[in-house]
């Protein structure tokens, strides 16, 4: 690792505790950040990760306990005094204005004036040299935030970080919404933060990230420290084994015992329309086929070809045989298709609905009829697995990242699928919650169900997939086994291999 | 690294073809349709022997659109910031009565007569935004509330015409430039400095902030309560000015003649003509003059042809929905629909030497292989 240039200690925090309607959820908590470096803080969800970057960005105060910035005590009580004292926090919804450009939403509420007019020349210059400085080249301070790429938009909140001159930017969870090569650029960028002297407070559930990037590890569990380690130290599974108190030996399960590769259950025959091409894949009945590729390479798009909601204009699917053209998602769901989407909580859920009304959505809504009987079964798939809620009356955004998936999969367990497409189902959820996913797979598959996965984290893709097919700029470009390590499915999905995948 | 430049995020070919301010913006698009409203408008007056540009039509179409104008500016800068108006008919009402009873026919009260207008106006609009912004009633409810009570209170207390306009003021209503009323120089100045105050302000870029999104704005440091009342006080008092216009024009303070004449969805449809997003943080007010011309030409136009009343709210209506179903089309972004592959060809199209994104030589040995690889 690179040892980094201590130049001192920029922050120290002494006791952090904090409670909510009289729970403590932080108990005493010591970190100390130095200049300079990036500092990763772990934990699974619920660990309080998320309450000490917001007590340090002036959102909640603490209960008791200090902080320190370069020695001096301080106490923030809104963001905005955080962001002048010099600590900036990049959260993982974005706080950007889509309609306004670049420059104006760097400059909201602090934009340069002469003779009370804003010089709106001079704020778009001002934002050119920041972001010449951090060397970012790609992005026109006059560009409305709206035409950018999602990470994009994330660099533009570091640069409106810097842009108060931060010492200290905590990120959250900063990959969850980035493809593997835009995190390159994210590395990037930190790196030279680092650079500056910018000390950075790294929060992710990659440890792989974690590992890459940061110079010390504050692990957090149950809202106490567990520990505070060199990351050279530290090997991943001694780091996960303080993360949650125990070793996950093998994070993926087997296919259960027994568990038979069946019949075709979905195929798809050259398929394409305005964003995909040629895509012919076969998934059999009691299989996980992994669709493998950089975010926009067509991954979500086939999900939602095969979903109806942007149909093939080419090409053709069978399901179990008979011909299918879906028009709307409610066809699809007719004919045995299930789709958990990417974006949990606005595809996913009716947020302010129960959990019951939300898990009785598709059933209710495009299979009348169908409806009661399978209802009844609703109670035993969600014990089964295992949902945390005070009740089937409690609204699902009460619940945790996790528990909301489990609804989304109640949700479409109870309709029965013969295929189901699987976008991020991992996405922002624990470790535990992961796992339960996982076994939930295995589970399905040995019932004979087929599924898809769709999925950014390609360990994950590798380690439950049967096969990989592997996406490139909307066609396959290969299609692997199982058991293909990380550097050939980055390869085909980069179109580096292009040629030998095509014999 | 060494370079000290970060690649182009996403994907490269499409953030390069990002132009810097699309000129598909509404702004240019409401003038295109603007324009076309007069091309076709000629046409349709040429078939039948009349003049759509004759100094007569000019004159009614800016008269119609002073009036107009004034409230739709206010209500612009509510609709902005995610608000809603809909008290502006009753707000203009009040001011009318208020103005020309204090006037009472005496020149001399004309300054007491206009700030007493004006200051009941700026009250009812406190009001509004105190309601909307510190209680969080909804802005729909907020002003339609207000509006009943003053519809009440005018019902009650000036059942006809009341006070009465000096002759000097009821200049405000009639005198003309040329072609262009004094009313309409009036409104089209304040539409200026209307557009100056959101593009260049403070002021204007935290209404934009407080539409778009009130949690990132508050998060910013903008106090977005005062945002909002003071974007009601303004649209309250731009209803007022309108007031004043009607009672120079009426030489009278009237009521239901006014709150009846539907100003409030007027100024609404006009705004949204004009391209403000409903849902606030888009728009402006340069919009909203075309959306008050485009119905402004529209009504001398029928007038003129003689359209029967009711089926000309039949087409009002219609040419409404149909331009925001346009900007909606349009306003669909273009970078996410871009299409990779054509509709029938199975040939590539973007086949522009474009290659994908590679991973770096470092970030290849970083998935590969073992920590002690990347130290450098």
């Amino acid at each position: 690792m690179i040892t980094p240039t201590p130049d001192g200690e920029l922050l120290r925090i002494r006791g952090l505790s904090k409670s909510f309607f009289g729970v403590e959820v932080l108990h005493g908590i010591d970190l100390t950040v130095q200049a300079g470096e990036v500092h990763g803080l772990v934990g699974e969800n619920g660990a309080g990760k998320s309450t000490v970057m917001k007590t340090l960005a002036g959102v909640h105060t603490a209960d008791s306990g200090s902080i320190e910035l370069d020695g001096k005590e301080v106490s923030f009580d809104h963001p905005l005094q955080a962001q002048r004292g010099g600590v900036a926090t990049v959260f993982q919804e974005f706080n950007l204005l889509p309609e306004r450009t670049v420059a104006e939403n760097v400059y909201l509420a602090r934009e340069p004036r002469s003779g009370g007019l804003v010089q709106r020349r001079r704020m778009e210059q001002d934002t050119a040299s920041l972001m010449q400085d951090l060397g970012i080249v790609d992005i026109d301070a006059g560009a409305k935030v709206r035409t950018l790429s999602v990470a994009q938009q994330q660099v533009v909140e570091i640069v409106k970080a810097m842009s108060f001159d931060a010492r200290l930017i905590s990120m959250d969870e900063p990959t969850a919404a980035l493809a593997d090569h835009e995190v390159e650029l994210l590395y990037q960028l930190i790196g030279r933060l680092r650079e500056r002297g910018v000390a950075v407070l790294y929060v992710s559930h990659r440890l792989q990230e974690i590992f890459d990037l940061c110079d010390r590890i504050t692990v957090l569990k149950d809202g106490s420290l567990v520990d505070t380690v060199e990351s050279n130290e530290i090997t991943p599974d001694e780091l996960v084994r303080k993360m949650v108190g125990r070793t996950i030996s093998s994070f993926f399960p087997e296919p259960r015992e027994g568990t038979e590769i069946g019949d075709i259950r979905l195929s798809v025959r050259q398929g394409g329309n305005r964003m995909l091409n040629g895509i012919s894949f076969d998934v059999r009945a009691g299989e996980i086929v992994g669709l493998a590729g950089l975010q926009g390479s067509g991954r979500t798009e086939i999900a939602h070809a095969l979903f109806g909601v942007e149909r093939f204009t080419r090409g053709s699917i069978t399901v179990d045989g008979r011909t299918f053209s879906p028009r709307s998602p409610r066809q699809a769901v007719r004919a045995g298709l299930a789709l958990v989407t990417e974006d949990r909580k606005a595809e996913g859920l009716a947020l302010n609905q129960s959990v019951a009304a939300n898990a009785r959505l598709v059933l209710d809504a495009a299979l009348p009829g169908r409806g009661s009987s399978r209802a009844a079964r609703l109670s035993g798939i969600l014990s089964s697995l295992e949902l945390a809620a005070a009740s089937d009356a409690q609204e699902v955004r009460l619940l945790s990242g996790g528990n909301q998936q489990k609804v989304v999969l109640a949700k479409w367990l109870v309709t029965d699928p013969q295929v189901m497409v699987l976008d991020e189902p991992t996405r922002g959820i624990d470790v535990g919650a992961k796992r339960a996913v996982y076994e939930l797979m295995r589970d399905l598959t040995a019932e004979g169900m087929a599924i898809i996965l769709i999925s950014s984290e390609l360990p994950e893709v590798i380690g439950m997939s049967d096969r990989i097919v592997v996406l490139n700029d909307g066609e396959i470009s290969g299609e692997l086994p199982h058991n293909t390590d990380e550097e050939t499915v980055m390869s085909f999905a980069t179109g580096q291999d292009n040629v030998e995948a095509a014999s | 690294m060494s370079d000290g430049v970060v690649a182009a995020g996403g994907q490269p070919a499409r953030t390069n073809r990002v132009e810097r301010r699309s000129p598909l913006t509404s702004i240019p698009l409401i003038y295109i349709a603007l324009l076309g409203t007069l091309i076709v408008g000629a046409a349709l007056m040429a078939v039948n022997g009349e003049n759509l540009f004759s100094g007569g039509n000019i004159v009614d179409i800016l008269t119609r659109s002073s009036l107009l104008g004034f409230i739709a500016i206010g209500q612009t800068m509510v609709i902005l910031c995610r608000s809603l108006d809909l008290s502006v008919g009753y707000v203009a009402a009040l001011s009318s009565l208020v103005a020309a009873t204090t006037m009472d026919g005496d020149p001399s009260r004309i300054p007491l007569g206009v700030a007493a207008g004006l200051g009941v106006a700026a009250l009812v609009g406190l009001f509004n935004g105190v309601v909307t912004a510190k209680l969080k009633v909804h802005a729909f409810i907020t002003t339609l509330g207000a509006g009943l009570i003053i519809k009440g209170y005018l019902d009650t207390v000036y059942p006809g015409p009341a006070g009465e306009v000096p002759g000097a003021f009821q200049a405000f209503g009639y005198t003309r430039i040329g072609l262009v009323p004094l009313s309409a120089a009036i409104m089209l100045i304040i539409a200026v400095f209307g557009v100056i105050m959101l593009q260049r302000t403070r002021t204007g870029h935290r209404m934009f902030a407080v539409g778009g999104n009130d949690e990132v704005a508050r998060l910013s440091g903008i106090r977005t309560d005062r945002t909002i009342i003071l974007a009601h006080v303004f649209s309250s008092v731009m209803a007022g000015v309108a007031g004043l216009l009607l009672a120079a024009r009426f030489g009278t303070g009237v009521g239901a003649q006014i709150y009846d004449a539907g100003y409030d969805l007027d100024s609404i449809a006009a705004v949204v003509l004009g391209g403000t997003l409903l849902l606030g943080g888009r728009g402006g007010v340069a919009g909203t003059i075309a959306g008050v011309l485009i119905l402004g030409v529209l009504d001398t136009m029928f007038n003129q042809l003689q359209i029967d009343p009711f089926f000309r709210d039949v087409l009002r209506g219609i040419i409404i929905i149909a331009a925001v179903a346009v900007y909606a089309r349009r306003q669909i972004d273009p970078t996410k629909s871009r299409a990779r592959f054509g509709e029938k060809s199975a040939s590539r199209k973007g086949s522009t030497g474009t290659s994908p994104p590679e991973p770096t030589g470092d970030s290849r040995a970083r998935r590969a292989g073992s920590r002690e690889e990347q130290s450098e």
